[in-house]
């Protein structure tokens, strides 16, 4: 039984860096930062609460934003 | 937030306005129970310390000095590994102290410019691969197995030392002065550090070695695929599976990446088990099997589309392909190696080192080995981007030791794992393989005459040994197969087949490594053709100000058609070279890549002199004066040297002659035409070394002034961003020490609400 839940961790925890490796984690990160700093935000300040992204449309916008931005890949 | 960086003279003096406790908890180690933690030596540590170093000290005797017959490959992952441990552990942890001078209690750039897209905290040991993924590449993995020809100990003395006390460094103090400014790219650093001249020098100088670095990272895959029906389709495959990946992540399942990366893995395999069939059909042999000079303009081609298309067709895509297959297969290559434990045959230098007459790349070890080699040990590069994506993620300052330099050591273990395959495969072969067509005449006899001849001792090449080599691994022929990606391809079947699948496995294998180093290098090369492309289009706008913008269709297309042009005419130099193109243009490529690094060098030391740190200046300034020296005396020896097969213009003058005395073919060439070649790729070369040094050299010359600069006026000034209160924690390397376990537990504990406090927005 614990051997089982030992299996299952470590196979949580590969998916989990895998997951991170690839940037698939992504918008959870968005939406968590998003839902943070809104309280932030609409506590005043000259700041217009910027609707929240569907998560199709934060791929999209991170893509686009990979074309204006590029990033190199080493040899 | 986002405001322009200031320039505040302020000195470097602790910022007294920083609390550690800001609120509840601790966002950094109490220094002296930090220090306390580093100094206290318990039994067990010093037990473990002295392994290390007693099996790290037999590995070094084992290589260098003991030189039985062959020697185990083991040794070669033991002296490198405990080298790195120690390096780690105790040469990152003083630079630390002294110079980067970490501060928890400042926020990175991640937390105090936080959008949760661009800037957004990543884990370390995610970063740590991330990072790693975007710093390795095929680079590591084919300097090391031309530099092979010397022998192995210079190659692996200089990669693990190299990395140790120069690359490593070049990486960790990059990543971390950029990230003390908010992310700044190397050329915006050198230009506050180094002023308009030196700042425009290294721009400069970086586009230039951009162009060169893609040409010849292309020049590799032309080699490596072309007369190879095989590696034709399953490389062209990986297009279309990109395509669908992007599309699919697109339309279909936005932000699926793991999912799509498995099935496109899955399809990578049955790209590389279909190919092995078109391999035998007359249609592939019709219509796949090409030459060099239609893959390069294939390649040329490709790399214009491909930098044009929208990056989630193309580009995204296959870096998660890349990313995925790179992991796994140096994962699965340092497994192979401990497990076989390959006997290399091979002698610790040899005579190539002093006489420079190696086939592979020209030159003595002296300063050419330290160019051949430069990735794995110190590549400039890095520095890229280590100023790139990489500074805009880190969760806390102290994490930069873990993944700058760290980061850099994984690379170089790499290189030392290419260096073992290539060793392991025969010695024959190992020339007949990287010799240029024009020694072997590209023919069985040709090069079964030529490796016989040059007197090796105990090599003895057979024809059939060559043939049966070329069927096992599923290729016409591998005589000439220049460019060190087949070599390392045939080596890593050689050692993989011993695990799984035997000689029936070993073409599997070898095309695995040949659609491996070339998923590497066609993202190296569509990512740089884009990079390349908006800073020639941000230095054009300073003429044209159209060119400014970005997304200005006409302007895109007309930089990007000019950088591919740039690398694209110097690829095809490389292909139809009658010299041979890798032996000739490599070293081009290891001196662009260690220009850039004395470039990086140079703005870091400038750094470290302004804020006063001169005890210390030392630590950058040895790697700075050695990548100096050696890039500039190559290139001195590329310019000037009277040896026509070293010097480009010794070469020039040489088929010149021969041309005006009415010759009709001269050394390698056959004809006039050739000749001709000859002397427009030697001009072309020649001139392209003296415009790398004259940047260099300016680049290092300004950094020396600012150096001196600032030790006249005894300064202690920082181009720094302000410090910002932190208000998060996490811990600093892999494994977390005593003290950081407590405190993470707090932190843990700490209810959800009371834990993030973002200060971006």
């Amino acid at each position: 039984m614990t051997l089982w839940a030992g299996v299952r961790a470590g196979a949580r925890g590969v998916i989990w860096y895998l997951k991170g490796l690839l940037g698939e984690d992504a918008y959870e990160k968005y939406v968590a930062h998003h839902a943070a700093s809104c309280e932030t935000d609409t506590a005043g300040l000259d700041r217009a609460p910027h609707p929240l992204l569907t998560e199709r449309e934060f791929w999209r916008d991170q893509t686009d934003r990979q074309d204006k931005n590029p990033q190199g890949r080493c040899c | 937030m986002g405001a322009p960086s200031t320039m505040s003279e302020g000195t470097t003096q602790e910022p007294t306005a920083l609390k550690r406790i800001p609120h509840d908890l601790a966002v950094a180690l109490d220094p002296e129970a930090h220090d306390a933690h580093d100094r206290q030596w318990t039994p067990l540590k010093i037990i473990i310390w002295s392994a290390i170093s007693l099996l790290g000290g037999l590995s070094w005797v084992m290589l260098a000095v003991v030189r039985g017959e062959t020697v185990n490959a083991i040794w070669f992952v033991f002296a490198a590994i405990c080298t790195y441990l120690i390096g780690y552990r105790f040469y990152s942890k003083f630079i630390e102290k002294h110079i980067v001078r970490p501060d928890d209690r400042r926020a990175t750039p991640a937390e105090y410019k936080a959008d949760g897209k661009d800037f957004a905290a990543t884990d370390r040991r995610v970063l740590f691969g991330h990072h790693f993924a975007a710093i390795a590449g095929a680079g590591p993995l084919v300097g090391p197995v031309l530099a092979a020809q010397m022998g192995y100990l210079p190659g692996t003395i200089w990669i693990i030392v190299g990395v140790v006390l120069a690359g490593a460094v070049q990486d960790y103090l990059i990543l971390h002065f950029s990230m003390r400014r908010g992310g700044r790219s190397l050329g915006q650093m050198a230009r506050d550090e180094l002023g308009v001249i030196g700042g425009t020098a290294a721009l400069i100088a970086t586009l230039v070695i951009m162009v060169i670095i893609v040409a010849i990272l292309a020049l590799v895959v032309t080699n490596a695929l072309a007369e190879s029906p095989w590696g034709v389709f399953s490389v062209g495959m990986t297009i279309p599976i990109a395509l669908f990946m992007g599309c699919y992540l697109r339309f279909f399942r936005p932000g699926k990446i793991t999912e799509i990366s498995i099935i496109g893995f899955v399809l990578l395999i049955a790209a590389i088990v279909g190919g092995g069939m078109v391999n035998g059909t007359e249609w592939g042999q019709t219509y796949l099997l090409l030459d060099k000079v239609t893959i390069a303009w294939g390649i040329i081609i490709y790399g214009f589309i491909a930098a044009i298309l929208p990056v989630w067709l193309l580009l995204a895509p296959r870096d998660y392909l890349s990313t995925f297959m790179k992991i796994g297969t140096i994962g699965m290559l340092a497994v192979a190696i401990v497990i076989i434990r390959p006997e290399i045959n091979v002698p610790a230098v040899s005579g190539f080192a002093t006489t420079g007459t190696g086939p592979v790349v020209a030159g003595t070890l002296f300063p050419f080995l330290f160019v051949t080699i430069a990735c794995g040990a110190l590549s400039g590069f890095h520095a890229l981007i280590a100023s790139g994506t990489t500074p805009k993620l880190i969760q806390k300052e102290r994490q930069t030791r873990f993944i700058g330099y760290g980061g850099m050591l994984m690379e170089s273990l790499v290189a030392i794992m290419a260096l073992v395959a290539a060793l392991s495969i025969d010695r024959g072969i190992y020339f007949a393989m990287n010799a240029s067509p024009a020694l072997t005449g590209g023919t069985v006899q040709g090069a079964v005459a030529f490796v016989n001849g040059l007197g090796l001792t105990g090599v003895n090449l057979t024809p059939s040994m060559l043939t049966d080599m070329a069927t096992n691994v599923g290729e016409e022929s591998i005589v000439s197969r220049t460019g060190g990606a087949p070599t390392l391809a045939v080596g890593l079947s050689h050692i993989m087949q011993q695990l799984v699948g035997g000689t029936s496995m070993m073409s599997f294998w070898y095309h695995f490594a040949i659609m491996f180093e070339a998923l590497f290098i066609l993202t190296a090369v569509d990512a740089g053709t884009r990079v390349a492309r908006f800073m020639l289009q941000d230095s054009l706008g300073n003429f044209f100000p159209k060119f400014k913008n970005t997304s200005w269709r006409p302007g895109a297309w007309a930089a990007t058609a000019i950088m591919v042009a740039a690398w694209g005419a110097v690829l095809l130099m490389g292909v139809t070279d009658p010299l041979g193109g890798i032996n000739t243009l490599f070293p081009l490529f290891g001196i662009a890549n260690q220009l850039l690094a004395a470039i990086a060098l140079a703005v870091c030391m400038a750094i470290v002199a302004k804020r006063g740190l001169f005890k210390y200046l030392w630590v950058v300034a040895l790697p700075l004066g050695f990548a100096s020296v050696v890039t500039i005396s190559a290139s001195f020896l590329k310019i000037f040297s009277t040896t026509p097969g070293i010097g480009y213009f010794a070469q020039n003058r040489a088929f010149s002659e021969a041309l005006a005395a009415g010759e009709t073919s001269f050394g390698t060439a056959p004809s006039v035409l050739a000749m001709e070649a000859v002397v427009r790729n030697t001009m072309v070369q020649g001139v392209l070394s003296i415009v790398f040094v004259v940047l260099a050299i300016i680049v290092i010359l300004t950094a020396i002034q600012a150096t001196w600069n600032a030790y006249r006026k005894n300064s202690s000034a920082t181009s720094e961003d302000d410090a910002v209160q932190s208000q998060t924690y996490a811990p600093a390397g892999f494994i977390m020490t005593p003290p950081e376990k407590v405190l993470q537990a707090q932190w843990d504990a700490l209810p959800a609400e009371k834990k993030i406090k973002v200060t971006g927005h």
